[in-house]
């Protein structure tokens, strides 16, 4: 009876899910007592309450952006020291040389890395600044769904907590990013390590899915009297280009974890070697999601790209109506070009030259924003400040990486480059200064907003030089390695191909690239502790073009007392040049606080966990539960609440006294 | 700069009524998108039988024939209560919603019947890539219809219990969109599952 | 410092790092710039030729970027003599948009053509043109090692394949466990190698030599070391090396094979001197239907 009760509450789970290697060991260990460390201080300072009400039930998007920020952010320092990881073992394992890990060890690290940058990171900034900017943008006080955009952060942050789960309890995957089969069946990987990479990524997923229909409505719905879509921010259209993209996309890979889970779990045979399952076609899906992911990713990034220069070069967005029209072109094309992830399986010449052709298509749209963008700077006068910098590393960088993409998008090309480190320096050129830039850039130039003071320009620049610097370093050897014959995902290699003091320079490109985080954390902590120097009195730091500068800083959580009217683009520019200010009062809804999110998160970790674990008692309880929450929450009648406009004016009057506290300092 | 505005309750019922539609549509269409992965996987799959048997040996047309006219009725009495909607009949909507619940009831019990006369048989999910793909995409919908029925039972309470708000007005209408896609993906998964299949196609 | 010697600072220190890095890879070797087979020798020319493309287009935008970001700065509007416009309105421009629109069409025009074309040409799957008898090799992917069977000569080779100089090679690729790809950069590009599907890969050496082969795709534990070695030899020296190979004291049947299967790595060359009659055929087939007793 104990037995069959153990089964039924533990599954597959044993003594020997502990990690074993040293390295694991450690940062487990480390993992843990983080943990510990931050519920102590939370507990001897007293904070739970604050913690519940002020940040864990909230519905504010502002805030829902911060959280978002911080568990990305985490989550590049976990990422990152993946990629240290990697560069310290391929620097070294040469010869008789085994290097520091063994290579399970750096499977799964490798296999982390890219999960984890991707999902976590560039997700979570994503969606942070999504959050934290584009209601305002569009003169509204919130996303169109408040309730499922704080499910939607709980979803994540649940996926999160189990894919760094697997460094304490288990193994992770060792199949890489992407978990072909048939590696990552049951056959080839018995382990748990490909389930924790499935059900944290299908969590996380499902709240991504429903932040994409979020702001897509919001964007559809929200906008404020007046504003046409022509007349939204360029970054409003690139989220909406982005979301439809998450909309169409995401059901895809819901769909092909789903599906791998059920091949391990079930024993079903879509894409086992044998009885009739084709690993082709998990090929084929995943790139149908993973293409237009990157495109999800970098085309907000590219909106970050329009808000900055405008704003620095005082001046006017260039060509907007053909940045529009590039949108959708790469919309569209997106999702036209799967394909070309995997030229060299063998689908022919014909079907190959058709998905290549399709892949230089956007090279178009994308060149057309490349030349907008710096004909904006064209007769405009630049302030070269610290996103700036970040912006014309991204210009000198992404050129090179796109024009690696268009030799790999000749399938003949392809065929030598495929999977080799040349292809690694390809995407990570694409990603790091089209992607990761870009959000660098915007959480520079929005902080303010976010925090009430600016932030520390020099660091900033020394930040963002240290990024362009350490990933020419790090990268560069990467294209030679390549075209030298180098596959990707080596753990060890032969000391007469001569490849070791390329691995050694990228090493030191990758130890430079820290150092630029280094800055970019002291650049936070210094700003913080020199915050009332930095006060931001006027909401408007930058002599900005766009609504969201219209609201002081740090935006009170109603946003705008009175939602503002438009009638042309940069309205708030207009406003400024004419004289004008918008104002007034008015009554206000709001949503109320709900712990149902969170909650729902916590209930998803545990089906992720008892599915990981074949604890199917626990997955069930866990989806009974989601359910019966769901239930209970659309039973509340009252989910919102009325703020009236006196409340409103009060609110004011006591933030301008503050304001008058804080100018002491200037 | 002190005008102040009171709320037009109506006009804001309204708004979020038009944007919760609105992002329903959108849901609905992602859930396309997860239905033609799933018909994709199937049309890729359908022929690696690996040397079990197949459609023809499988399906049983004139069962799955009652099952269609089940659910097809069912997204008539679901239309039903649409109508008693507008006319204001509470009685006649949770009437109406009670016979649908039975019906999609019946559409499932029968199609969980056949599931598990296939299992006993032999012909489970494990014994083919073919196999796996009926299973999973017919499945999917069974799991979509399941969640239909949940969802009308707990309506259907709340009606009972508060009448027609704006809320519940609200969510029978998503409610009954959510049901006639599922009778819509039932369509194609008659015609491409079991009638091509029957064909041997 | 002034923004012009901040300028020249940069562009001395790329041009002694690019001088010292071009100066150091021209001492090493690097297949894929100096390829050894036609294949890889045609695909270089295609990579050259699509580079020139995107360099038409790639140079003036750097140019342009620089003049921009250099003539627009706030302190060059006010230290400048020469007058630096500042029009704060001017946002669009029918000319410019055809230009960065138009040019960047013509250009993926003409490399779509040439991408049409060379696809076709270049395709792993069609034969080599000579008027020399290909040889054929039959490869299989096994953990952690590559298995090359040369059905005509009734050998087997584990992890060490000789190829004759100037003969068209026709391998047909498969794997006896997960998804892999061969590749052998001095020679040409690679073919995925998957469990039931036999894909194929047709590559030609112009001259003698020992080459690195690659496995190319995540394969597990012991991935990074199941690389291999193609030799290109002369005629007779492919000839003795057949001799030598079928002088081997095992033989390639089903039970050795089995045995050759499980899971290894570091497997050093092997030779077996007989095959047993279609068991590539064997081997790719093994996974279409069940199997009656037999060790799957």
């Amino acid at each position: 009876m104990i037995g069959s009760f153990a089964i039924a509450w533990l599954g597959r789970l044993s003594w020997h899910a502990f990690p074993q290697a040293a390295v694991t060991r450690g940062a487990a260990v480390g993992i843990v007592l983080g943990a510990l460390v931050v519920l102590t201080l939370l507990t001897y300072f007293h904070k739970w309450r604050w913690l519940w009400h002020e940040w864990l039930t909230t519905q504010d998007p502002k805030r829902i952006g911060v959280m978002y920020v911080i568990v990305a952010v985490a989550m590049l320092l976990r990422g990152g020291s993946d990629a240290v990881m990697m560069r310290l073992q391929q620097a070294v394992s040469v010869g008789s040389n085994n290097g520091p890990f063994s290579p399970d060890t750096f499977q799964q690290v490798f296999s982390a890395h890219g999960t984890i940058m991707i999902f976590f990171v560039a997700m979570g900034l994503m969606f942070g600044i999504i959050n934290l900017v584009l209601p305002q943008q569009l003169g509204s006080r919130d996303v169109a769904f408040p309730f499922m955009n704080a499910l939607s952060f709980w979803l994540f942050t649940s996926g999160m907590i189990l894919i760094n789960l697997s460094l304490v309890v288990g193994e992770f995957s060792a199949a890489g990013w992407l978990a072909y089969p048939p590696l990552s069946e049951l056959k080839f990987s018995p382990g748990v390590g490909v389930d924790y990479w499935i059900w944290s990524l299908q969590i996380a997923g499902v709240g991504s899915l429903m932040s994409g229909i979020n702001f897509l409505v919001t964007i559809v719905k929200n906008r404020c009297q007046g504003m046409t879509m022509m007349k939204m921010p360029m970054f409003a259209w690139s989220v909406f280009g982005s979301m439809i993209l998450v909309a169409f996309a995401f059901p895809i890979l819901t769909v092909t974890l789903t599906l791998l889970f059920l091949d391990r779990a079930l024993g079903m045979h879509f894409f086992t070697a044998g009885a009739g399952g084709n690993a082709m076609m998990y090929v084929n899906l995943i790139w149908a999601w993973g293409h237009p992911e990157v495109y999800i990713l970098v085309l907000p990034s590219f909106g970050i790209y329009s808000e900055i220069v405008a704003t620095f070069s005082r001046k006017r967005l260039f060509g907007y109506t053909s940045m529009v029209w590039a949108i959708g072109a790469i919309v569209f094309l997106s999702f036209t070009v799967w394909l070309h992830h995997f030229f060299t399986m063998g689908a022919g010449a014909d079907v190959n030259a058709v998905f290549g052709i399709a892949t230089m298509l956007i090279a178009i749209p994308t060149g057309v924003k490349i030349f907008n963008w710096l004909f904006t700077m064209y007769r405009g006068r630049i302030r070269f400040t610290s996103p700036m910098v970040w912006f014309m590393g991204f210009v000198f960088l992404f050129i090179t990486g796109g024009v690696t993409g268009v030799l790999m998008a000749v399938p003949a090309i392809d065929f030598q480059v495929h999977n080799s480190l040349f292809l690694v320096a390809h995407f990570h050129t694409m990603i790091i200064s089209g992607v990761v830039f870009g959000f660098f850039a915007g959480l520079t130039y929005w902080l303010p907003k976010v925090l009430g003071f600016r932030l520390h320009e020099g660091l900033g620049k020394i930040a963002a030089w240290c990024w362009i610097i350490g990933f020419m370093l790090a990268f560069f050897p990467l294209y030679i390695l390549g075209l030298m014959g180098a596959t990707r995902r080596l753990d060890h290699y032969d000391a007469s191909l001569g490849w070791q003091p390329l691995f050694i320079v990228a090493g030191i490109g990758a130890a430079v690239i820290v150092a630029g985080i280094v800055c970019q954390l002291l650049q936070l902590a210094v700003s913080i502790w020199q915050r009332n120097e930095r006060r931001d009195l006027t909401g408007d730091p930058w002599n900005g073009r766009t609504l969201e500068w219209s609201v002081p800083s740090p935006t009170p959580f109603y946003v705008f007392t009175k939602l503002p009217v438009v009638t042309e683009r940069d309205q708030f520019w207009a406003d400024k040049q004419a004289g004008k200010k918008q104002g007034g009062y008015e009554d206000i809804i709001l949503p109320k606080n709900s712990g149902v999110p969170i909650i729902i998160g916590g209930l998803s970790f545990l089906v992720g966990f008892g599915a990981i674990w074949h604890i199917w008692l626990l997955a069930i309880v866990g989806l009974l539960g989601i359910i019966t929450a769901l239930i209970v929450r659309s039973m509340n009648d009252e989910p919102e609440y009325v703020l009236t406009a006196k409340e409103v004016e009060r609110l004011e009057n006591a933030r301008r006294r503050k304001l008058k506290e804080y100018a002491v300092y200037e | 700069m002190s005008e102040v505005t009171t709320l037009d309750l109506k006009r804001v019922e309204a708004e979020a009524t038009d944007k919760t539609t609105f992002g329903f549509w959108v849901y609905l269409m992602t859930d396309c998108v997860l239905f033609a992965s799933l018909f994709a996987v199937y049309a890729v799959l359908h022929g690696n039988t690996f040397g079990g048997p197949g459609g023809r040996e499988l399906f049983k047309l004139p069962y799955v024939l009652v099952e269609t006219i089940v659910l097809l009725t069912s997204s008539f009495t679901m239309g039903l209560a649409m109508l008693a909607l507008q006319k204001r009949d509470k009685q006649a909507v949770v009437g109406w919603l009670l016979v649908t619940f039975v019906l999609g009831g019946v559409f499932l019990g029968m199609e969980l019947s056949e599931f598990h006369a296939m299992v006993t048989e032999g012909n489970s999910w494990r014994r083919s890539g073919f196999l796996s793909s009926y299973f999973t995409l017919v499945g999917t919908h069974g799991l979509h219809i399941t969640v239909g029925l949940i969802w009308m039972a707990v309506v259907g309470i709340f009606t009972l219990k508060k009448g027609l708000t704006d809320t519940v007005r609200k969510r029978l209408t998503l409610l009954s969109l959510f049901w006639h896609f599922l009778d819509v993906v039932w369509i194609f998964i008659f015609t491409v599952v079991y009638l091509l299949g029957s064909l041997n196609i | 410092m002034k923004t012009k010697h901040k300028l020249g600072l940069i562009f001395v220190v790329f041009t002694v790092f690019v001088s010292i890095a071009g100066w150091y890879l021209s001492r090493r070797s690097i297949p894929i710039l100096q390829p050894a087979g036609q294949m890889g020798r045609k695909e270089l020319h295609l990579m050259l030729f699509a580079l020139l493309l995107a360099v038409i287009v790639v140079i003036p935008t750097y140019a342009i970027a620089i003049m921009i970001a250099i003539k627009y700065r706030e302190e060059n509007h006010e230290k400048s003599r020469k007058r630096v416009k500042y029009d704060p309105d001017f946002d669009h421009s029918r000319l410019f948009e055809s230009i960065w629109w138009g040019i960047p069409i013509v250009i993926i025009g003409i490399l779509s053509v040439v991408t049409w074309n060379s696809s076709h040409a270049l395709d792993p799957y069609k034969p080599l043109a000579s008027n020399k008898k290909p040889l054929t090799i039959q490869v299989v992917s096994l953990d952690w090692k590559w298995l090359f069977i040369y059905p005509k000569q009734h050998v087997a080779s584990v992890n060490l394949a000789e190829i004759p100089v100037g003969v068209p090679v026709d391998f047909h690729v498969t794997s006896d466990t997960i998804m892999n790809s061969f590749w052998i950069p001095a020679l040409g590009g690679q073919i995925y190698a998957m469990p039931s599907m036999d894909t194929q890969l047709h590559e030609q050496a112009d001259k003698t030599g020992s080459f690195m082969g690659s496995p190319a795709n995540i394969a597990g534990h012991g991935f990074s070391r199941m690389d291999f070695t193609v030799r290109a030899a002369s005629q007779t020296g492919f000839d003795a090396w057949v001799k030598q190979a079928r002088q081997a004291s095992k033989q390639l049947d089903n039970q050795t094979y089995q045995a050759l299967a499980k899971p290894s790595d570091n497997v050093p060359v092997t030779y077996y001197s007989g095959v047993m009659d279609g068991l590539y055929n064997d081997i790719v087939m093994k996974y279409m239907m069940p199997q009656t007793g037999a060790a799957q």
